[in-house]
């Protein structure tokens, strides 16, 4: 015949059990949540970011993807040297403050000199020939001659 | 990581958790729709500006206006291009903004509250033309590092505040003073506190003039948020650059001011004429001062078609830096002949001046309205580019706009 006080301790033990269970349960997520306050991006657990990476760093799957010859994020050109160039020029100002420029090397290694002096930006090391190379051969200037035609028109009736 | 990716590869739930509140019609919401709490901040909102605007640097904002745009006698906020050199500043509490008047020529140093300003001195209202000086950049060749802009940094709203010479009264400016300087409360785009993103200035005798002004009202209302908000100096018909946003100090000096921007390259062009692709030496380069003559076609909008035997009433504004524009003509025959526009006298000095005309053409073809404005000293503007600069400012060459006629 069961005994009704063994039967008691019994359950009493598996709440005991499951009151721990669940108060485990609690402090992990507790601490997995206090540490995401912490570090939101979960940054511990990736390596190191690097300023100046030459390879594109593979670890988020479109973050830097790439559609039509075009770096999407950025807007740049695909070509040897984006990812230096994303790394260390759209950190201060957009990236849309270099493709909307032209110059040759010369001119764009004046500007990188302007930027050290007067705008806080660092030495570019070896990186610094990367990034000239990439944006004297993609960002080069064209010919426009001293008046240009009017291009883009969008033709529409103007009523009487 | 790309929000706009992660969110469309998430379920509700994900997006729910995000926006830290449940979706409710989320099962209603389109395939690969961003909620407008998730979206990028989208600047024609935020700024309240015409969605056909262009953005030409979103960090830091820098968005012009297209010519149809400032069609306005008076440009609202609206199409009101923005320029900036460094990050707006957050948190703008106008109770307790002060404007600080020091330097080397003040003899009394002298802390205004921006209610001070407002109460004890007579406002004075106009309508003044502001235009970045390096307004058509994007046409030189060899091309200019910066911003690439079009025709559209230009605008002319109704500017309201105090005279910077009464403020120069009160804090009695020694014999010796040269140039003002002012700072102001953006921050610099490397996060360096200690570096002022843009500190420029005028000599005295455009600072004492009766419309420079310390402003806190444009078109009526308080100065938005990205012209300045609640402070700004106006300084029409010289670079706009002069007009400092966002104004918290005023510097008399007794030399040429030296804040950022002021020096090396920056806002100056040669001071002798150079040919295309010069290098200048930052010792032969001078301040600009007053800008060129120069002129918008405001309507109609570029491209319009055209039946035959149609005639085209077009109109626009001119202006003429410090001057006055004193005739404005057209051509549709690319400069072969030129007719003369109606042109109005400006609200007020420093204001545009509103021009229009009624052009026909002869046959069926393309043609183009070519406008040219010629201010009281005689400068007409050219058809080419101007003097090619290292910088690309001062492009005045004459606006022009397409037209068909079938």
């Amino acid at each position: 015949m069961e005994n009704p006080t063994n039967k008691f301790e019994q359950s009493a033990r598996a709440i005991s059990r499951m009151m721990g269970i669940i108060f485990a349960m609690f402090m992990v997520v507790g601490a997995f949540l206090v540490y995401v306050m912490i570090d939101p991006t979960l940054s511990a657990f990736r390596p190191a970011p690097e300023v100046a990476v030459v390879a594109p760093v593979e670890t988020e799957d479109d973050f830097d993807k790439i559609e039509n010859g075009i770096h999407v994020r950025t807007g740049f050109v695909e070509g040897e040297g984006l990812m230096t160039v994303v790394n260390n020029c759209t950190n201060c100002h957009s990236a849309k403050l270099v493709t909307q420029n032209r110059m040759n090397e010369e001119g764009w290694r004046a500007t990188i000199v302007w930027m050290q002096e007067t705008q806080n930006l660092w030495d570019l090391g070896k990186n610094e020939d990367i990034i000239v190379d990439y944006l004297a051969t993609y960002y080069a200037p064209q010919k426009k001659g001293r008046r240009q035609n009017l291009t883009d028109i969008e033709w529409y009736v103007l009523a009487e | 990581m790309d929000r706009r990716k992660f969110v469309q590869n998430s379920g509700l739930t994900a997006l729910s958790a995000l926006l830290g509140a449940e979706i409710v019609f989320g099962k209603h919401l389109p395939d690969g729709y961003i909620p407008l709490g998730l979206q990028d901040p989208d600047p024609f909102k935020m700024f309240d500006k015409d969605p056909e605007m262009v953005v030409l640097n979103d960090k830091p904002w820098n968005i012009e206006s297209l010519a149809h745009l400032l069609d306005d006698r008076v440009t609202p906020n609206r199409s009101m291009f923005i320029r900036n050199n460094g990050k707006i500043p957050e948190n703008v509490d106008p109770s307790q903004w002060t404007l600080t008047f020091d330097g080397e020529s003040v003899r009394n140093q002298k802390i205004f509250t921006l209610s001070e300003l407002k109460s004890r001195f007579e406002h004075h209202t106009y309508q003044l033309t502001i235009e970045c000086g390096g307004n058509g950049r994007s046409e030189f060749d060899p091309p200019a590092k910066g911003n690439q802009w079009s025709v559209g940094a230009v605008s002319s709203a109704e500017w309201t505040g105090v005279r910077l010479r009464d403020l120069l009264e009160e804090v009695d400016v020694k014999g010796d003073a040269v140039y003002i300087g002012y700072h102001a409360a953006d921050t610099h785009l490397s996060g360096d506190p200690k570096k002022e993103p843009i500190s420029r200035g005028m000599p005295m005798e455009k600072a004492l003039q009766d419309e420079t002004l310390v402003a806190f009202q444009m078109n009526g209302k308080d100065i938005p948020l990205a012209h300045g908000h609640p402070l700004r100096l106006v300084a029409g018909g010289w670079p706009a650059s002069v007009s400092g946003k966002w104004l918290t100090g005023i510097s008399v000096r007794n030399k040429v001011h030296d804040g950022a921007k002021m020096t090396g390259t920056s806002y100056r062009v040669p001071c002798n004429p150079v040919a295309p692709g010069t290098k200048v030496a930052d010792e032969d380069m001078c301040i600009i001062e007053s800008m060129p003559v120069k002129s918008l076609i405001t309507y109609p909008k570029t491209g319009a078609t055209l039946k035959e035997g149609q005639r085209l009433a077009f109109r626009g504004h001119a202006w003429a830096g410090e001057l006055e524009v004193s005739k404005m003509q057209y051509s549709v025959d690319f400069g072969s002949t030129w007719q003369d526009c109606d042109l109005e006298a400006p609200a007020n000095r420093l204001a545009w001046q509103h021009f229009s005309g009624e052009a026909s053409f002869p046959k069926t073809g393309y043609y183009e309205l070519w406008a040219r404005a010629i201010d009281s000293r005689g400068n007409a503007q050219p058809m080419v580019l101007p003097g090619w600069n290292p910088k690309g400012y001062l492009n005045n060459a004459c606006h022009r706009i397409a037209i068909k006629v079938v």
